[in-house]
């Protein structure tokens, strides 16, 4: 079977007298170099031009706000539950009287993380969310990152601003050792597993 | 007055050496950016206009590494070897004739380091002494695969320096003179060596890639045998000076090929030039085409460097002395007769 | 400055010789020898005679001394286990490299006339050194012990590859 038609049979004759002085070679092979040099170079220059994403890409996740600007996730732990990498972790409070400006829902995630090591960028956690509350961009990329302490990303980076342009300002609480937050192995993806 | 002569003479002497420091420097740059456009690629375009700061980015960051001697490394030696590299390789920059001569007042000044009436005697054994560093260096690692590159390094010098010695007497015998400046009077206009000697210069070009250790002859230093060869140990801008070194060599030994076989200031025409503009002007064009020819050879080192891929040992052996010596001697040979038939 | 010169080349010279003899490390002496001959080419040179200056470089400390070197990486001699000679070998070569002085001493009292006539900068002949001078000496004056030389030479390359040929059966080729 031939896959190309530029296949050679192996041949060990006598080679003739200009391929013995191989200098006819090396023509040839400057040659061949020096049109590449003329050619269009396939480098996309990065910061300055990006390549097009597909519309449907996955980039970094967004927690977003309802037509109020109030914060639409309940912290139900479904996006956690369903998350392959166990990359998400909460921890849920209950509204107060005088938040309802803030809160859409009787319940709310004090804390909200996603791991950026452990995410795989699927979009399960958007696809389980019933309040439509996270996403995955599609115009942004998860940045890179220095250190493992930015990895983990809270409600500060992940929370749209009252705008909806821009993640900001939510609160800076991190999870603590003290927090009940919701691990998906307990709750249920470890049931899961054993049925 | 003879003091003005020495002042114009310091001057083009640091000049020289500012000039083969910075083309080397530039080389380095335009030796990754051109291997990135035979690849297909950008290469380095970030430091500054075209990445053109790129150099001074590596020599800080040379500089900032740290100083690393092995601890089992003859310690002066180490130090000594690259060292030695750099200066070998600048010396022999000296005697090469950049351009005709510069009036100054009423003295006619030549464009030229010294001028010593054995010019190619001096820069070959400036170059057959290039070697010592590289051999000193290799051996002080006290590390086996830099002692193998030395040891490389040394067996070929020595066998491409004997067919670059034979290929450089025909062009001797054509000129009757060993000064370089004589050679390149002797090629006034277009009448270039390599016209005569196309064969001589082939050999003289092979040897110079070899004697420079350039791919394809880059054996002393084969990464994927000997992990760096010669250089393994070195870190810093000690193994800067090697790979300096290296581009030294090569912009000395383009500017050597273009005065033996390609006119080196002379270019056709420029009898009609000197006619119409002044002395001076007249020489600063030679010095451009000088210059221009170089840079052709630079580039033509490169171009070979990213298309051709290493020998292996015993193939640069054979092509060294079963091939090269043997038509150099050929070469001598015939230049001879033709010589005494027409003269 | 060129009496300055000759006094700081002889002692170079001098003393890198000694430390050729004395350095325990056979590298050091070898590259103490190459720094020997790089004083001598500076006295060429001093003498006018660039082309031998010139040529002292390129062929001894240019290839000679590289092979000398080469040698000496690869036997990789210990400086700790070196045997110390028998007596009777020290004393030999004490006797014969004070017959060489002798003979050195004798030459240069010998020739002094001629040196005496070198010296006397009136007659100097400033063009003694250069290549062309010398290649018309040697093809004129001293045209039998240059070619003797040459034949000398051949019957060393013969030799070289005689030594360095394959032995029918030898597995590895170069």
């Amino acid at each position: 079977m031939r896959l190309s038609d530029r296949a050679k049979d192996v041949s060990d004759k006598n080679m003739s007298f200009a391929e013995r002085i191989y200098l006819p070679a090396i023509a040839t092979g400057l040659g061949v170099t020096i049109k590449h040099f003329f050619k269009k170079k396939v480098t996309i220059q990065y910061p300055e031009v990006q390549r097009p994403v597909s519309p449907n890409f996955r980039g970094l996740h967004v927690l977003k706000r309802d037509d109020e600007g109030r914060e639409r996730c309940t912290a139900c732990g479904l996006c956690a539950l369903s998350c392959p990498a166990e990359a998400i972790s909460m921890v849920a409070e209950e509204r107060k009287k005088g938040e309802e400006h803030l809160y859409r829902e009787e319940k709310y995630a004090a804390v909200y993380e996603i791991n950026m090591l452990r995410c795989i960028f699927c979009g399960f956690c958007e696809e389980a969310c019933p309040k439509q509350a996270i996403y995955l961009q599609s115009d942004k990329m998860a940045p890179a990152f220095y250190g493992r302490e930015e990895v983990i990303y809270g409600k500060d980076r992940l929370l749209e601003s009252k705008d909806k342009t821009r993640p900001t300002d939510g609160p800076k609480r991190r999870l603590t050792a003290t927090d009940t937050y919701i691990d998906p192995i307990a709750v249920g993806y470890n049931r899961q597993l054993k049925k | 007055m003879e003091l003005d002569i020495l002042t114009v003479k310091s001057i083009i002497i640091l000049l020289v050496f500012g000039i083969s420091l910075g083309i080397a420097t530039y080389s380095t740059w335009a030796e990754r950016r051109l291997a990135a456009y035979l690849q297909d690629r950008q290469g380095p375009n970030r430091a500054g206009p075209l990445g053109l700061l790129q150099p001074i980015a590596d020599a800080v960051k040379l500089f900032t590494k740290e100083e690393f001697i092995p601890a089992s490394a003859n310690k002066w030696l180490f130090i000594f070897g690259p060292s030695l590299a750099m200066l070998t390789a600048l010396m022999s920059s000296a005697v090469i004739p950049f351009g005709s001569t510069l009036e100054i007042g009423d003295k006619f000044i030549p464009v030229q380091g010294i001028e010593v009436n054995i010019g190619v005697l001096y820069s070959f054994g400036i170059v057959s002494l290039g070697v010592y560093g590289i051999m000193i260096g290799g051996w002080a690692s006290n590390n086996k695969f830099s002692l193998l590159g030395a040891v490389r390094a040394a067996s070929q010098n020595i066998s491409y320096e004997l067919a670059m010695g034979l290929a450089i007497v025909a062009v001797l015998m054509m000129s009757g003179s060993l000064d370089l400046r004589k050679i390149v009077e002797d090629q006034h206009g277009g009448n270039w060596n390599v016209f005569y000697q196309p064969l001589g210069f082939i050999i003289f070009l092979t040897c110079a890639f070899a004697e420079c250790n350039r791919t394809p002859f880059d054996l002393p230093e084969s990464e994927n045998e000997l992990v760096g060869g010669y250089h393994t140990e070195y870190s810093s801008m000690k193994l800067g000076l090697f790979l300096f070194s290296e581009y030294v060599n090569m912009f000395v030994a383009s500017a050597i090929v273009s005065v033996l076989y390609f006119g080196g200031y002379n270019y056709p025409g420029m009898d009609l030039v000197a006619d119409h503009v002044p002395h001076n002007l007249a020489t600063a064009i030679g010095i451009a085409v000088m210059f221009a020819k170089t840079f052709f050879f630079i580039f033509f080192f490169m171009w070979i460097r990213w298309t051709i891929p290493r020998f292996r040992y015993d193939q640069l052996m054979s092509l060294g002395w079963k091939s090269l010596i043997p038509l150099a001697i050929a070469n001598i040979i015939v230049t001879g007769c033709v010589i005494l038939l027409f003269n | 400055m060129a009496e300055k010169l000759f006094y700081f080349l002889t002692f170079l010279a001098l003393a890198s010789g000694l430390m050729v003899v004395v350095s325990r490390n056979p590298v050091h002496s070898v590259l103490y020898l190459i720094l020997t001959f790089f004083s001598l080419s500076g006295h060429y040179i001093l003498l006018n005679a660039q082309f031998l200056a010139a040529v002292n470089i390129i062929v001894y400390a240019g290839a000679i001394m590289v092979l000398f070197l080469f040698v000496i990486m690869f036997l990789n001699m210990r400086t700790h286990n070196e045997p110390m000679a028998p007596i009777w070998a020290q004393l030999a070569a004490v006797v014969s490299a004070g017959l060489v002085l002798m003979v050195l001493v004798a030459a240069t009292k010998a020739s002094s006339p001629a040196l005496e006539a070198v010296a006397d900068t009136d007659s100097f002949d400033s063009q003694i050194g250069l290549v062309q001078t010398l290649g018309q000496t040697l093809f004129s004056q001293y045209l039998i012990p240059f070619e003797l030389t040459s034949i000398l030479f051949l019957v060393a390359i013969v030799g070289a590859v005689y030594l360095g040929r394959r032995e029918p059966g030898e597995r590895n080729s170069f």
